[in-house]
């Protein structure tokens, strides 16, 4: 019933960046426009998906699956649950806002951008709806392309080393990403199934994607990128290799975090996209990392998530700190920017591996939040470099005299991003720091207080920074006549003030989306880790038959 | 009838909606302050009502109000509600009532501002989180108010944002907001944690859950070391609100702000949050003997120290800041030895006191063309008569003149010091008392009287304008005859069998910590009270006639003592160089570590060299695969023979 909605969520965007090809290059307000008009489209069409989810069913809604390449059980097959709908959602509404943002800083090859543009927000929702493992894999890899020529095209000065470093980092993720899916897909289907066929044929939610399948177990696939089946049966998967897959899709994912170390690449592309790149990057793309962690490595390897969650959540919570330590020292409000971001991903991952509810409900939330209240601080940061074309610190000072509406923005963004209780920042900072702090898994205080200690250090950087660039006297001439906001910026920053403040006073409307998938798969984490594996639904059918036979 | 505590709250929200969004097209200063010093006057009714129902029909219990579930996830939950109690409405009888005052007096105060909508706008989004603090029946809501209150403080501070001000590597007045902030920030991730730590033991924030939970089990909980870990994490958010070493040095810094600012956020109500959640969660507290010590001496340390920097400090308003930094040490003295009522109590009298102190302060630097100097005043009682005369009356109010309000509420918190601590908290507490006579007078003497040492070609003082004097005239009022709220039995048992009203109002507040602490009822009569009293107001009027003499004339004769004392001087004027300590010690080694270390050696050097490495050794390698490829046949055949006759030589050899 939901299916064309769903489908054009997902596709309008493609459509819109196949028909730009078609428009002469002269008209480049038509293409704005029309850009602006899908993306806005795309976004009323995803709210019919968001009032029609029902909150209280955890697992995937409007799930739609075709087959596509037979061999491989490969399958066009996508679905919604709690969180990917969240993170559809951050996409379909910061996209337009970060599209209206380009009208100021894109002034060159503008179809080709908007072509780019479109296509990119196409991988990206891609990337949260896919339920097949090929499937998503091609929509990680959709993104790499649009990403990398906004950066390399449309960027600073240094574009062109941060664009190859931003694609190298990536690509080599995904490698292992892509030995990982194979590898899974292979001894899914040719060790798990065969041997315990039963986790598809007495499985009916499952069985009736196969609708080809008889009781008869010889044309069981053998190979499968089924997301759904993977998931029933990864839990027979060995050990040991559960651990290599974790790592594999652990390395991608925590690179586009990205995890301290992997960090790097992120400072200069950040620093180098275009104003309304460093939105998309920071406000979404980054979120494909963390997703991907949920989604995956704690869903598909529990057990070596078990394993592992302490040092992943060590890197966090040194992310957190080191990322604003070093934040707090920079000149360029764009790298400072892109530091916090580090600090900040922190937080979701320590949520994330802290395995409770309460910090993967404060993860979803964060991701959100850190998608708003760091696109913001993005595109102020934008709305000043237009005027000044310059990000150095010390060239500003005093903006608020000449800029009172900006200021106001501003300054919201940064308490937002300070984690100032009564806006978004704080409820998703509270819940990941509490889940760490409650968290069995981890079975220690010390993530806690030491990512704690990042919610002062965020005071530090951006305090400072806003004081050097907004308060005082102007003492640069240069800024003397710098113009308040226009019309256009207005639109781009009302909206994203208006959901800084919801979740900050009523998160409600948002906490309640991702709930009952989270507590689902926070309860299947709970049984496996206290050995009570048995109680899974899909297998309980094999525990019946036992009971039966013992009879 | 308890569901009318909504309103309190709601409408200086309204009112900060109002002049935020819309003041700035209003552009009617009178209308904008009508408006925001009328939703706080709703407040300040609304809350008396309720006040008044309390006093005739009691409860045994706290109410509490829910108005939604504002952050919930797993079995974590936490809402918006408010708890209605004794402590709570005494409170926000404080807050509204003198905030009310405050904002009126800004009608004034503020006049011709560029930005008058905007003060008004923060003042009320004070109000409304200060309510927040207050009212909340949760650690997390109180959070909320807690933080809130503070980034009020932050704007407000650095509300003149493109003015200088002095101190310690602070050039701009933001500079100042932004140390306020910070350190607050330190004391916040006390409390943050210390939220964790109630949430993991008890399971709910809430303060009826956790604190019955506490008192029902008394016994099991008393000296554990989670509930002293819990109270000693809270105390360090007090130490930053309220301003208490360690954390003590941004409050002198934060009288950047607009006068009425530091009245009300800097005085009277928010710095005493910190008091108000050591008394809301008393029964934690009289469970950890070691954190109730620490509350003790940290706050008779913080008392003298302030007390002792605000001898020589001749700045109009950091004396002040001084002064409350040293009051506010009092507060947590009481409440450290368990006398809690006391420590309320002084809030509240602090408040009156405190607060007409600075307004008074502010009508003065108003008419000085904003000079704070007091070395540039002199002799203005002449001028300003009303200021001057309510001025007199805090000067001996907070110096314990007897039946002024500080008397009262002082000698209680000493008396307690001496029964409950012991000698030396007490000795401290009287030093104090003999500081805070003598520096008041110094100000009283400097400001008002002595010669005239302002430039009368371009300064001429004059008396405040009504909307700014009639607030002070309430205040001093209250200043002269509020601490007749607390007589203490000693001076009223002739007249009531319990004259301490507000030991009673606020006794099923504090009973349970009472129980636990074994402390009686109501007390006794006991003579040595009436000898510490005595020896207290001999103090006071030792500072006081102290000072008269030095002052009386002007700065000749505490100037041969300067040259005398040098070392000591320079030391209470440099504030004991406790902002260069942590500049040196704390704050420079962390940034040049962040800057030299993480970011141009691990981040540049390390990681990226290890990335760039990675790809330079990829390169070499290829350059030196390259070089096979050369396209030369010949290469290739000789290679190809060269390879036969090792494989071949191989296979003959290993046969």
């Amino acid at each position: 019933m939901f299916m064309i909605p769903f489908l054009l969520t997902l596709f309008l965007p493609l459509l819109s960046s196949i028909l730009l090809l078609f428009v002469p290059r002269e008209k480049t307000q038509a293409i704005k426009i029309s850009s602006l008009v899908f993306s806005l489209l795309t976004f009323a069409i995803s709210l019919v998906l968001f009032f029609n989810f029902d909150h209280s069913n955890g697992g995937f809604q409007f799930v739609i699956n075709t087959v596509w390449i037979k061999s491989l059980d490969a399958g066009f097959r996508i679905g919604l649950d709690g969180m990917s709908l969240m993170l559809v959602m951050l996409t379909t509404f910061i996209s337009p806002i970060a599209l209206l943002a380009s009208f100021d800083s894109i002034k060159k090859r503008e179809k080709e951008y908007y072509i780019m543009y479109m296509l990119l927000q196409f991988g990206m929702t891609g990337v949260f709806v896919a339920l097949d493992l090929f499937l998503f894999y091609i929509f990680w890899e959709i993104i790499l392309i649009p990403m990398y020529f906004i950066i390399g095209l449309w960027g600073g000065k240094n574009r062109i080393y941060a664009a190859v470093k931003f694609f190298i980092f990536t690509v080599v993720g995904s490698l292992f990403m892509l030995l990982a899916v194979v590898w899974l897909a292979y001894y899914t289907g040719s060790y798990i199934l065969i041997s315990n066929p039963q986790i598809l044929l007495q499985n009916p939610d499952l069985l009736k994607y196969y609708p080809e399948l008889s009781t008869d177990s010889l044309s069981l696939p053998t190979f499968t990128t089924n997301f759904l089946l993977i998931r029933e049966a990864s839990v027979l998967i060995p050990f040991d290799i559960q651990k290599w897959l974790f790592l594999a899709f652990a390395l991608s994912f925590c690179i586009k975090v990205p995890l301290f170390p992997l960090h790097t690449w992120l400072a200069d592309a950040h620093t180098e996209a275009p104003t309304p790149g460093s939105v998309i990057l920071a406000g979404i793309l980054l979120k494909m990392g963390t997703y991907g962690l949920i989604r995956f490595n704690l869903d598909l390897f529990p057990n070596a998530a078990f394993e592992y969650a302490s040092i992943i959540s060590w890197l966090a919570v040194i992310g957190i700190v080191y990322g604003a330590l070093v934040a707090m020292v920079q000149t360029d409000v764009k790298r400072l920017v892109a530091f916090s971001s580090v600090s900040h991903l922190g937080f979701v991952v320590l949520g994330i591996f802290s395995m409770t509810n309460e910090g993967i409900q404060g993860a979803i939330i964060q991701m959100i939040n850190h998608g708003l209240s760091t696109g913001m601080l993005f595109l102020c940061v934008g709305i000043i470099y237009e005027r000044r074309h310059t990000r150095d610190i010390i060239e500003f000072g005093g903006l608020a005299r000449v800029m009172p509406a900006f200021t106001v923005f501003f300054a919201i963004a940064m308490l937002a991003s300070v984690g100032l209780p009564g806006l978004n920042g704080f409820v998703g900072e509270y819940l990941t720091l509490l889940g760490a702090f409650i968290s069995p898994v981890l079975d220690s205080y010390l993530y806690t207080i030491i990512g704690a200690t990042g919610v002062i250090f965020a005071a530090c950087y951006l305090l400072l920074m806003f004081q050097k660039v907004m308060f005082g006297e102007i003492t640069n001439p240069l800024n003397q006549n710098l113009s308040d906001i226009t019309k256009r910026e207005w639109v781009t920053l009302v909206p994203i003030v208006i959901f800084i403040v919801w979740i900050g006073i009523y998160p409600r409307t948002f906490l309640s989306v991702s709930e009952s998938s989270t507590r689902e798969l926070v309860i299947k984490l709970e049984n496996i880790r206290e050995g009570k594996a048995m109680e899974f639904p899909i297998l309980r059918e094999a525990k019946l038959n036992n009971d039966i036979s013992d009879k | 009838m308890h569901n009318l505590i909504v309103l309190v709250p709601l409408m200086p929200l309204i009112g900060f909606l109002i002049s935020g969004l819309f003041g700035k097209y209003l552009k009617n200063e009178t209308l904008i302050g009508v408006i925001g010093s009328g939703v706080v006057f709703v407040s300040l009714i609304v809350t008396s009502i309720i006040f008044v129902n309390l006093l005739s029909n009691p409860i045994e219990s706290p109410i509490v109000i829910t108005v939604y579930e504002w952050i919930s996830a797993g079995s974590f939950s936490a809402s918006i509600s408010y708890q209605i109690d004794n402590l709570s409405i005494l409170y926000s009888l404080i807050v509204t009532g003198v905030g009310f005052l405050i904002h009126v007096y800004s009608i004034g105060y503020m006049h011709g501002d560029r930005s008058f909508y905007r003060f008004f706008a923060y003042l009320n989004l004070f109000i409304f989180m200060m309510l927040n603090l207050v009212l909340s029946s949760n650690l997390l809501l109180t959070f909320l108010g807690w933080e809130g209150v503070g980034v009020c403080s932050y704007l407000l501070i650095g509300f003149w944002y493109d003015r200088k001000f002095e101190g310690t590597r602070i050039v701009w007045t933001g500079d100042a907001a932004n140390k306020a902030f910070i350190v607050n920030r330190i004391g916040d991730f006390g409390f943050l944690i210390a939220m964790f730590l109630v949430f993991l033991n008890f399971g709910t924030l809430e303060y009826t859950g956790y604190l019955n939970q506490l008192s029902d089990n008394s016994s099991a909980f008393y000296g554990t070391g989670l509930i002293a870990a819990i109270a000693l994490l809270m105390f360090l958010g007090c130490t930053g609100k309220s301003a208490q070493i360690p954390l003590a040095v941004w409050l002198p810094d934060a009288m950047a702000g607009p006068t009425p600012v530091s009245a009300l956020i800097h005085a009277a109500t928010m710095v005493t949050a910190g008091i108000y959640l050591v008394a809301r969660n008393s029964v934690l507290f009289s469970l950890a003997p070691v954190a109730m010590e620490v509350v003790a001496i940290i706050g008779a340390f913080t008392a003298l120290f302030a007390a002792s920097i605000g001898i020589v400090q001749n700045d109009f308003k950091k004396v002040l800041a001084y002064s409350t930094v040293s009051q506010l040490g009092y507060m947590f003295l009481a409440l450290g030895v368990g006398a809690f009522t006391a420590g309320v109590f002084h809030v509240m009298t602090h408040a009156f006191f405190k607060g007409l102190l600075f307004l008074a302060a502010g009508a003065v630097i108003h008419s000085m063309h904003e000079e704070q100097d007091i070395k540039k005043m002199g002799g203005l009682s002449k001028y300003m008569p009303t200021t001057y005369k309510t001025f007199l009356v805090a000067t001996l109010a907070i110096a314990g003149i007897p039946f002024f309000a500080g008397f009262f509420s002082k000698d209680e918190i000493l008396w307690y010091a001496f029964s409950e601590g012991n000698i030396w908290l007490w000795l401290i507490g009287a030093v104090t008392a003999l500081f805070t006579a003598f520096y008041m007078t110094r100000l009283l003497m400097l400001v008002f009287h002595s010669k005239e040492r302002f430039d009368h070609h371009k300064i001429h003082p004059h008396e405040a304008p009504k909307v700014m004097t009639i607030p002070l005239i309430i205040l001093a009022f209250l200043s002269a005859f509020g601490g007749f709220l607390g007589v203490p039995y000693v001076l009223g048992f002739w007249f009531s069998e319990h004259p301490n009203w507000i030991e009673n109002w606020l006794h099923p507040v504090f009973q349970q910590a009472n129980i636990i602490l074994e402390r009686p009822e109501h007390h006794a009569l006991h003579i040595e009270e009436y000898f510490l009293m005595i020896v207290s107001v001999i103090l006071a009027i030792i500072g006081i006639s102290t000072a008269y003499n030095w002052y009386k004339s002007g700065w000749e004769k505490p100037k041969l003592l300067v040259e005398k004392f040098k070392g000591i001087y320079t030391l209470l004027f440099k504030k004991y160089l406790l902002d260069e300590f942590y500049f040196k010690v704390i704050i420079d080694p962390i940034y040049n570590l962040s800057a030299g270390i993480l970011w141009k050696i691990a981040d540049a050097k390390i990681i990226d060299g290890f990335v760039n490495g990675l790809a330079k050794v990829t390169i070499e390698f290829g350059e030196i695969i390259r070089k096979m490829q050369s396209g030369i046949a010949q290469n290739y055949a000789l290679i190809m023979v060269l390879g036969i006759i090792v494989i071949i030589s191989f296979l003959l050899l290993s046969v």
